[in-house]
């Protein structure tokens, strides 16, 4: 059963139509095909057309869909092994940041990123995808054993924001980040990084200082999310769509500014409709970018990235 | 997140009383009446509770560096790069930002020395839209990284900021990265950069360059935070500790090396240079 956001209103209700036909013919003799036809062509039109013009607030629901494919499940897809490994070695592990070995069509890379879970149980478990000190101390140790031994990293960018909490912030949560951020400079290996739901903030950011950042299609990655934003600046969160439209928080937008390198195309209906095209999609395009990297010595990958973010704004 | 609200409730910078011809300023700690000259005298610290208000750039760099030195132009950067507007547009709040401010955003730098030992300051500026970093505050610091790489000498950078410039939006967020990138150079080339966080620190500004430091002052009393307390707030739904996200907190959770008074702010850096300063400055 797909769950509809708001704004597939209008195909939710074409689907259903065509279930209720399907059903109500089924046993029957009433030849309904045509019929059956004209609503399945309509109705993928109407979410072509939808999809193809989501604002970017509609893009904010897509991107955090409950359905939407998360590590996980793009290991499980893109990737033939994975060999997690866990702890910061000082604390303790974080399930909201997953990471370990993994093997993309034969390529030995270090995986690493954010967990989101996909039910109650998983949700809190992986605590919705904010990671804590910890986790983020976890992806710099697998960012310096990716270093030592020559393996590239790719990371899965998906979450809301660092987690904010008392703990998180006495055991050093902006420590953390600014350290995992200036790991991934310091690679001497490639690394490419994919924002494939949220890219909230700095909690991306530490995951997503690459040479090479992809984003999903129907991804968002921002400063702060457009709740905050819009509670800050307009004084209610109620103006979350007009803070996603002045951020610019979209694949789109952020190609455009060339904040991103690369758009990786989501089947019809953003990536949850589905989550094995949308895989196939992703794990294609971090290949293409890792072997285009394959090639360039441990000094020109750090200088690559310097300049990358030396010449980003400003 | 709402840090942003959080920090503009929290103000607490002395408001000059605009009888009495300014003579008197009242302490938003103690809530004492100042006599003016005595507070500008003792380095904008109440002499009364010793709360350290917040000062501008321009008085930082003074208290900091010996006489004579030089200040960087802050840079060019393209101006409103997103054509944001909220409930007024963003040119506007810069303008009206820089009529209240000598400088054009909110980061400035110096350069000089520290009881002779060669120095570059940079220091942020709260009074400037919050302290905000956007392109302009982050380029200024890596230009701050580059004139002391270019004269071979030490790095400090006192922070003071409620975050990232929303105004900005994404490319507000690139300046993390791009700011780590020189404070890792100054790494390679072995020059000690050392982070004064003064009130208030947080958000990304915390999360990047505010972190990185070789040695972590803090001022007393300072907020100094990744996310915002309300946001934490809501978040755990439980009163937040004692003196949370405090400069004294901090300290004692391991995250800043020492708290220090601003009237011996100097002398620490000097100290601290004495051992990490390389054998031969430009």
């Amino acid at each position: 059963m797909i769950s509809y956001l708001e704004f597939e209103k209008p195909v939710a209700e074409l689907e259903q139509r065509i279930a209720e036909l399907r059903s109500a013919a089924e046993g029957d003799d009433v030849d309904i095909s045509n019929e059956l036809q004209r609503l399945e062509l309509k109705s993928a039109n109407l979410l072509a057309s939808t999809y193809q013009s989501l604002t970017p607030w509609q893009k904010t629901q897509v991107a955090r869909h409950p359905s939407r494919p998360h590590f996980r499940d793009y290991v499980e897809q893109i990737f033939e092994e994975f060999v997690p490994l866990g702890g910061d070695r000082t604390y303790g592990d974080d399930e909201a940041i997953l990471g370990g070995f993994a093997k993309l069509d034969g390529r030995k890379v270090v995986l690493i990123g954010h967990e989101k879970g996909n039910d109650t149980a998983s949700r809190i478990r992986h605590n919705f995808g904010m990671g804590k000190p910890e986790g983020y101390r976890k992806a710099i140790r697998l960012m310096e054993l990716a270093g030592r031994f020559g393996l590239p990293v790719v990371t899965l960018v998906d979450t809301s924001g660092a987690f904010p909490g008392v703990e998180a912030e006495e055991r050093g949560q902006a420590e953390a980040i600014a350290r995992s951020t200036e790991a991934c400079l310091a690679l001497p290996v490639p690394m490419v990084a994919a924002i494939v739901g949220e890219g909230g903030s700095g909690g991306a950011v530490a995951l997503a200082s690459a040479e090479r950042v992809l984003m999903m299609e129907h991804a968002v990655y921002s400063v702060i999310s457009p709740e905050g934003c819009a509670s800050i600046l307009w004084r209610t969160a109620e103006k979350a769509p007009d803070a996603a439209e002045a951020m610019k928080v979209t694949a789109q937008d952020l190609a455009e500014l060339g904040v991103i390198d690369r758009i990786v195309p989501e089947p019809v209906g953003g990536a949850h409709r589905d989550p094995r095209a949308a895989s196939a999609s992703l794990g294609n395009a971090i290949g293409e970018e890792l072997d285009q990297l394959a090639g360039y010595a441990p000094h020109e990958l750090k200088r690559l990235r310097e300049e990358r973010f030396l010449a980003l704004a400003g | 997140m709402n840090w942003f609200t959080r920090v503009r409730n929290s103000i607490t910078s002395l408001s000059k009383r605009s009888t009495e011809k300014d003579l008197w300023v009242k302490c938003p700690s103690c809530q004492q009446m100042v006599f003016a000259q005595e507070y500008e005298d003792n380095s904008y610290v109440c002499p009364r509770c010793g709360h350290h208000g917040r000062i501008g750039a321009d008085e930082r760099l003074r208290q900091l560096l010996d006489e004579g030195f030089d200040v960087l132009p802050i840079p060019d950067v393209k101006e409103d790069p997103l054509k944001f507007r909220d409930t007024s547009k963003y040119t506007d709040r810069l303008k009206k930002a820089r009529a209240k401010s000598p400088h054009k955003d909110a980061f400035l730098v110096g350069s000089g020395a520290i009881e002779g030992k060669p120095a570059v300051v940079g220091v942020q500026d709260f009074g400037f839209m919050g302290g905000s970093m956007g392109m302009a505050v982050g380029t200024a610091f890596c230009q701050g990284a580059e004139r002391a790489l270019t004269r071979h000498c030490p790095y400090i950078v006192v922070t003071a900021a409620g975050g990232a410039r929303m105004q900005e939006g994404i490319l507000s967020l690139m300046q993390m990265p791009k700011a780590t990138v020189m404070t890792r150079r100054l790494k390679e080339a072995k020059l000690p950069y050392i982070v004064v966080l003064t009130d208030p620190t947080t958000g990304g500004v915390t999360a990047s360059y505010a972190m990185l430091g070789d040695v972590h002052i803090a001022e007393p009393g300072a907020l100094i935070g990744f996310a915002g307390q309300r946001v934490i707030q809501d978040t755990i739904r439980e009163q937040l500790p004692d003196g949370f996200q405090r400069a004294e907190y901090l300290h004692k959770h391991g995250m800043v090396d020492m708290v220090v008074h601003r009237h011996d702010l100097k002398d620490t850096l000097a100290t601290l240079l004495d051992y990490l300063a390389p054998a031969k400055a430009a």
